[in-house]
């Protein structure tokens, strides 16, 4: 302890500049996993979070005798899985496309174009999607009346929706991801290029059996931070495109807009905090399983 | 790439490649422009046909009526540019500040802060205990640091920062130690220059999230005053009503409001800064995302 004291007081000035972070982090970060015990107690707004009475696992047994559980979790993991195929896909696809081709200013506008929607917030795609698939103004609905079919309701179909949410989350994402991929190749040397050209193979030989390979540290650091966040939904593409709508909850509901939904409309904030208890174990969990698996298999990869 | 001879693999890698970035480029650019088609063409078209591909009817009415609540629209953009300065600005310092710390050798308890700070990014205690802790103990009901705090300090952003600042020589501080200059001073006169690179594409993500962010405000404001564009432009999208009560207070009367062309022309003043910023700030976005990327 003397040790400790006689460092702090050596090291007085970089004990404080760390101060506000620290500060910050212990207030937002770790008071709420101290709060996470909510999620075993009968919440009631006057008495607060520590003195509201027990209420064991009563909670996550509503939560998952309900079937919401198994629904959130369902549509959470499955989402998550087709982003990060479809996503991945086609940012490895346009990062090669965009490093082979020859069109100096082609490539420089298509590149800037697909990273514009990273830039937009997903209140503004919720007005895209207003524009397009609205039941009686969208430009969808006004082609098909045009050619004088009947107009569709995307907005209360599930399968509409299933679409919808895997489009829009590349949409805004797969400019990002082309990035990285992109600079990845960037890396390769030049060299090896050249010898297997030399060597008499095509390109397509070229990308199957030097840039693929280059990119799989890349492509399992992304899936790797990808999979830590599989019970993780991206609230805001939910929430924004679709609203809060019962009719196509089955499509459309994740454990994150569930839990804000339980924490805003229902006076049930021990279960809202069970949910989000839940899915923050899940996380945890997953975490710990797939770096441990990486670990195993090429421990230069793993997160820790 | 160096000289090609057109052969057909090359050929037919250059058709599916072109058709493939045409096609997404349209998919991702369509949308700007559907917008902007809405927001100038008149009420009475779109009510009678919907939002149409290619501008038909030309109108200003939208932009007209919106000047009817011009106050409110100058508040939400002032509120919004004051949270992405503060927010930004402290944000990035106090980051910067503790990746500096986390990033000295001869600091003995590096380890146990940056494990400290790492594990907040593996678990939480979730949105229902931190909501209730800033509306009920740190009281965020409509307070304006409640748009600035949650966001100011991002383990992630202290990690990319700490990962530059491995490559910065110590050699580089070590004559200011010896003329006596405090951690605070090198920090401030020597370390953040030779970290301009880093801090700008920091800075830029930040502000970023501040200038989107729509969801603390969800979560804390209902006070139009303290209004954040991304939700006032939510809360506008939300009701057709919004935009009568916005033009009634002004005191105008209009018998048929424009609002499916203002929905539109309310989208362009928000996304408006971002596309005019976009063209200036991109390569630094990209340069940051590689920064990262090379860090994780």
């Amino acid at each position: 302890m003397k040790a400790v004291i006689k460092e702090i007081k050596k090291k007085k000035i970089l004990f404080l500049m760390l101060m506000p972070a620290f500060i910050h982090v212990f207030i937002f970060s770790y008071l709420p996993m101290a709060g996470a015990i909510l999620a075993f107690k009968r919440f009631q707004y006057n008495l607060g979070i520590f003195k509201s009475p027990w209420a064991g696992f009563s909670n996550f047994r509503f939560f998952f005798i309900s079937g919401d559980a198994f629904r959130v979790t369902v549509n959470t993991l499955m989402y998550n899985l087709i982003f990060i195929t479809v996503n991945n896909f086609l940012e490895i696809s346009f990062a090669i496309i965009l490093s082979e081709l020859s069109g100096r200013i082609f490539k420089k506008i298509t590149q800037s174009v697909m990273f514009l929607p990273y830039f937009i917030s997903w209140v503004i795609a919720g007005v895209i999607v207003y524009n397009f698939f609205n039941y009686e103004f969208g430009v969808f609905n006004g082609i098909r009346r045009a050619l004088g079919l009947e107009p569709v309701d995307v907005y209360n179909s599930a399968n509409w929706w299933r679409v919808l949410l895997v489009f829009f989350s590349a949409w805004k994402n797969v400019g990002y991801g082309t990035i990285i991929y992109l600079s990845a190749i960037m890396g390769i040397e030049q060299e090896m290029f050249d010898a297997a050209e030399i060597d008499g193979a095509n390109l397509y030989q070229r990308i199957r059996h030097i840039m693929l390979p280059s990119l799989v540290p890349t492509m399992v650091m992304l899936l790797l931070l990808a999979v830590s966040n599989i019970f993780r939904g991206d609230f805001g593409l939910f929430y924004q495109l679709v609203g809060t709508n019962p009719l196509v909850y089955d499509a459309t509901d994740i454990i994150d807009t569930y839990v804000f939904r339980s924490l805003m409309t229902s006076s049930d904030i021990g279960m809202a905090a069970a949910a989000g208890l839940y899915q923050s174990v899940m996380c945890f969990i997953t975490i710990l399983v797939v770096n441990k698996i990486v670990k195993s298999v090429h421990s230069d990869y793993a997160l820790f | 790439m160096s000289r090609r001879k057109k052969t057909l693999d090359v050929i037919s890698f250059n058709i599916i490649g072109y058709v493939m970035l045409t096609l997404f480029s349209v998919v991702c650019i369509l949308p700007f422009w559907m917008i902007i088609v809405g927001s100038i063409t008149s009420e009475r078209y779109i009510t009678a046909h919907g939002y149409s591909l290619i501008p038909v009817e030309f109108s200003t009415e939208s932009f007209r009526y919106i000047m009817n609540d011009a106050k409110g629209i100058l508040r939400a953009y002032g509120v919004t540019t004051l949270v992405t300065v503060v927010g930004t600005f402290f944000g990035v310092f106090i980051n910067a500040m503790a990746a500096y710390v986390l990033h000295r050798k001869d600091f003995k308890f590096r380890n146990f802060f940056s494990f400290y700070f790492f594990f907040t990014t593996l678990f939480s205690g979730g949105l229902v205990p931190w909501y209730i802790l800033c509306v009920k103990y740190l009281h965020f009901k409509d307070k304006l640091y409640a748009l600035i705090l949650p966001g100011l300090v991002s383990v992630w952003n202290m990690l990319i920062i700490k990962g530059f600042l491995g490559s910065i020589p110590d050699a580089v501080t070590e004559s200011a130690y010896i003329d006596g200059a405090n951690d605070f001073r090198i920090f401030i006169q020597i370390i953040l220059p030779l970290s301009t690179p880093v801090i700008a594409t920091i800075s830029l993500f930040t502000a970023l999230n501040y200038w989107n962010d729509w969801y603390n405000s969800m979560l804390f404001i209902n006070n139009e005053k303290l209004y954040m564009l991304q939700f006032y432009l939510y809360k506008l999208i939300g009701s057709a009503q919004g935009l009568l009560i916005a033009a009634d207070k002004a005191g105008v009367v209009i018998d048929r409001p424009p609002i499916q062309s203002t929905k539109m022309a309310m989208t362009l003043i928000v996304i408006g800064p971002i596309i005019f910023l976009y063209p200036f700030v991109q390569k630094y976005f990209v340069k940051g995302i590689t920064i990262g990327a090379v860090k994780g």
